[in-house]
């Protein structure tokens, strides 16, 4: 089940922190997930529903040129029972699948997502963790008629007939709204189908791995000493920081900019009374770095984490 | 620089620990990303067998880095790739061939037992809108125009003679575009049925109330007949579709009142497991609703017109009511299955 307690408290994952969710895997591994946000649904919808009209659009389209030929051909434009017929049945059917098949169709498929969310980057889960089952999906895309598609029929039929503007077309708007916003006011981003069919939106990782952050530790400089070795840090110089500071570190590692890189080691060295060099900041960074991690993960072992440089120490 | 060589230089446990297993996570993303861009094909048996294990020893190494490892990019990426395979490994996975056999090898039928006392519901308050719409109508006639949206027919209105009455009945002078026209039937009444579930979610309250209405519309028309003494005619020619179209619609309301009565009375369990587990059985019950309505449109477009008379008409319209009854009742039922 979810919770809102992070599995790494001190492990920042995303831009919004109240969208952050654990899920459970049948495997009993808490796994970490971000809730896809209504900016992004309503995104992913909008484009939906772009396919849905250019595919509609074509459709309509194969059927008028079929009619064509087949009246260029010589059928009667009235006998139902002949090739027209078979257009308009095939018009009906397709339009009922395309409507109701398009996002039952992509959300079954290994990606659990339609176009529209492929390209959002967000997918459809299991909210408890579990197998995500045929009929959930049938479910949360049949309610999606009274949420969707029942309001939009029901504005372009107020807006054709030029009704007035009365009791009825006021409930209406509510009901509309009702549906539309319904996903603003719980926390978990759901909307009528997903409460249904007990699933829930999130958002795609695709994370690279990246290089071991500090290779030149233990690479061999000239004088056949290895890098580290130039470096030595005290007890005292390594308990300035926390985990929190380690991860800054990590980052602007990884990053690899000159300026980064210099402002850093200034401020490592003013912080632990050094006199800063220059030329060599990525190794005396890397060095540091090595150290600091290498004192951080020991007191890991014993249960004793730190989260930052204001933490107390144990 | 070799794993061997990278292992023993590494000065972090931690880094040893990621030196000696990567080689796995590597071949596991390989995997994952050709399995998420639908290249299943270019996948050896090797690849698809390893999948489950590469995927639990990448969640024991998650395990193990995030307790002993403070490299975050790290962390990150076996998070990142753990939720990617575990949607694989745990995705929908059953094909629609094999979907659809299990739906009517008696995933269907279970699930409309399932409903049962929903249906009873649902059957009781369907009856009562037809009783009040005949009641209605042969109490003061105006309620007529009232129940029946306008245009719906010109012909069929109270004082009507027998003549006209009949002549809606029979005829089949045009059956021009029968199909066309069970097409466009279908994809009507389908609509009308995912409402009376949808609307289930509203706590069923709007699904009774369309099952009432539209019974109440039928009740009307039946008084109409009625009064013309052409009510058996007038059942024939409705029950030859009626009874598998009522009867879709009868479960589609069922369905809907189901989801609404688990959000409204969940028991022991959470409002939204309650509404989870209801709407998971009751999406069974409505793609089954969908192929009844598929049936009755085909029924209404062309063996309504092509079967002239009330008695061949009673005759299909009551086998097709068997058949679906004992495929509901009988079909599907759980046989005890050692270690099932």
């Amino acid at each position: 089940m979810s919770s809102s307690r992070a599995v790494n408290p001190w492990i920042r994952r995303s831009a919004d922190p109240t969208l952050d969710r654990i899920m459970v895997t049948p495997e009993g591994v808490p796994l970490n997930v971000t809730i896809a946000s209504a900016g992004a649904r309503a995104g992913a919808l909008l484009l939906d529903l772009v396919f849905i009209q250019i595919i509609s659009t074509v459709i309509a389209l194969l059927c008028l040129t079929l009619a064509f030929f087949f009246v260029a051909g010589g059928a009667d434009f009235l006998d139902m029972d002949g090739p027209l017929g078979f257009v308009g049945i095939f018009y009906f059917i397709a339009n009922f699948l395309l409507l109701n098949g398009y996002f039952i169709y992509f959300e079954l498929g290994d990606r659990s997502a339609t176009w529209g969310k492929r390209l959002v980057g967000i997918r459809v889960a299991s909210r408890d963790g579990s197998r995500l089952t045929a009929e959930a999906i049938i479910a949360r895309n049949i309610v999606r008629s009274v949420e969707l598609f029942l309001p939009l029929t029901f504005l372009g039929s107020a807006g054709a007939g030029g009704m007035s503007v009365d009791l009825t077309t006021w409930a209406g708007f509510l009901w509309v709204l009702m549906f539309l916003l319904f996903p603003l006011f719980n926390k978990d981003r759901l909307r009528g189908g997903d409460v249904i069919a007990g699933t829930w939106v999130i958002q795609n990782v695709k994370k690279n791995l990246g290089d071991i952050v500090a290779p030149s530790a233990a690479r061999i400089s000239a004088d056949g000493s290895p890098v580290a070795a130039r470096y030595h840090f005290s007890d005292a110089e390594l308990s300035v920081y926390g985990e929190y500071e380690l991860q800054t570190l990590e980052n602007v590692l990884r990053s690899d900019q000159e300026e980064a890189l210099e402002k850093v080691a200034t401020s490592i060295c003013q912080k632990i009374g050094w006199e800063p060099g220059s030329g060599d900041e990525r190794a005396f960074l890397e060095a540091y770095y090595t150290a600091l991690r290498a004192r951080l993960e020991r007191s890991m072992k014993f249960g004793k984490r730190r989260k930052d440089k204001f933490a107390p120490h144990e | 620089m070799s794993t061997e060589q990278a292992l023993s230089a590494a000065v972090l446990r931690s880094d040893r620990f990621r030196l000696e297993r990567e080689a796995d996570w590597i071949r596991l993303e390989d995997i994952v990303s050709k399995m998420e861009k639908g290249k299943n094909g270019r996948l050896s048996d090797e690849d698809v067998l390893a999948l489950p294990t590469l995927y639990r020893t990448l969640l024991s190494s998650l395990s193990i880095a995030r307790e002993n490892s403070l490299d975050a990019g790290l962390i990150d990426y076996l998070e990142g790739l753990s939720l990617r395979s575990y949607f694989l490994v745990y995705g929908t996975q059953s094909s629609f061939g094999r979907w659809f056999a299990g739906f009517f090898g008696g995933g269907w039928s279970r699930a409309v037992r399932a409903i049962q006392l929903d249906i009873w519901i649902a059957l009781s308050v369907m009856i009562a809108g037809a009783v009040i719409g005949y009641i209605l109508v042969a109490g003061d006639s105006d309620w007529f125009y009232a129940l029946v949206p306008g245009g719906f027919s010109e012909v069929r209105v109270p004082g009507a003679t027998e003549e006209a009455l009949r002549g809606t009945l029979f005829g089949t002078e045009d059956s021009d575009g029968l199909g066309v026209f069970a097409a466009f039937l279908f994809s009507n009444n389908a609509q009308v049925a995912i409402l009376a579930f949808a609307l289930g979610f509203a706590f069923a309250i709007p699904s009774i109330l369309l099952l009432i209405h539209n019974m109440a519309l039928l009740g009307a028309m039946l008084w109409v007949f009625a009064q013309r003494g052409l009510t058996v005619d007038f059942i024939g020619w409705l029950s030859i579709h009626g009874t598998t179209e009522l009867f879709a619609i009868l479960l589609a309301g069922a369905a809907g009142i189901h989801v609404g009565r688990s959000m409204a009375f969940p028991g022991a369990r959470s409002h939204l497991k309650a509404a989870s587990d209801a709407g998971k059985r009751a999406a069974l019950v409505m793609a089954g609703v969908i192929i009844m309505l598929v049936c009755a449109g085909l029924l209404e477009g062309f063996a309504r017109q092509l079967i002239d008379n009330s008695a061949g008409r009673f005759g299909v319209g009551g086998g097709m009511l068997l058949l679906w009854l004992v495929y509901f009742i009988g079909f599907g039922r759980e046989r005890r299955r050692p270690g099932a």
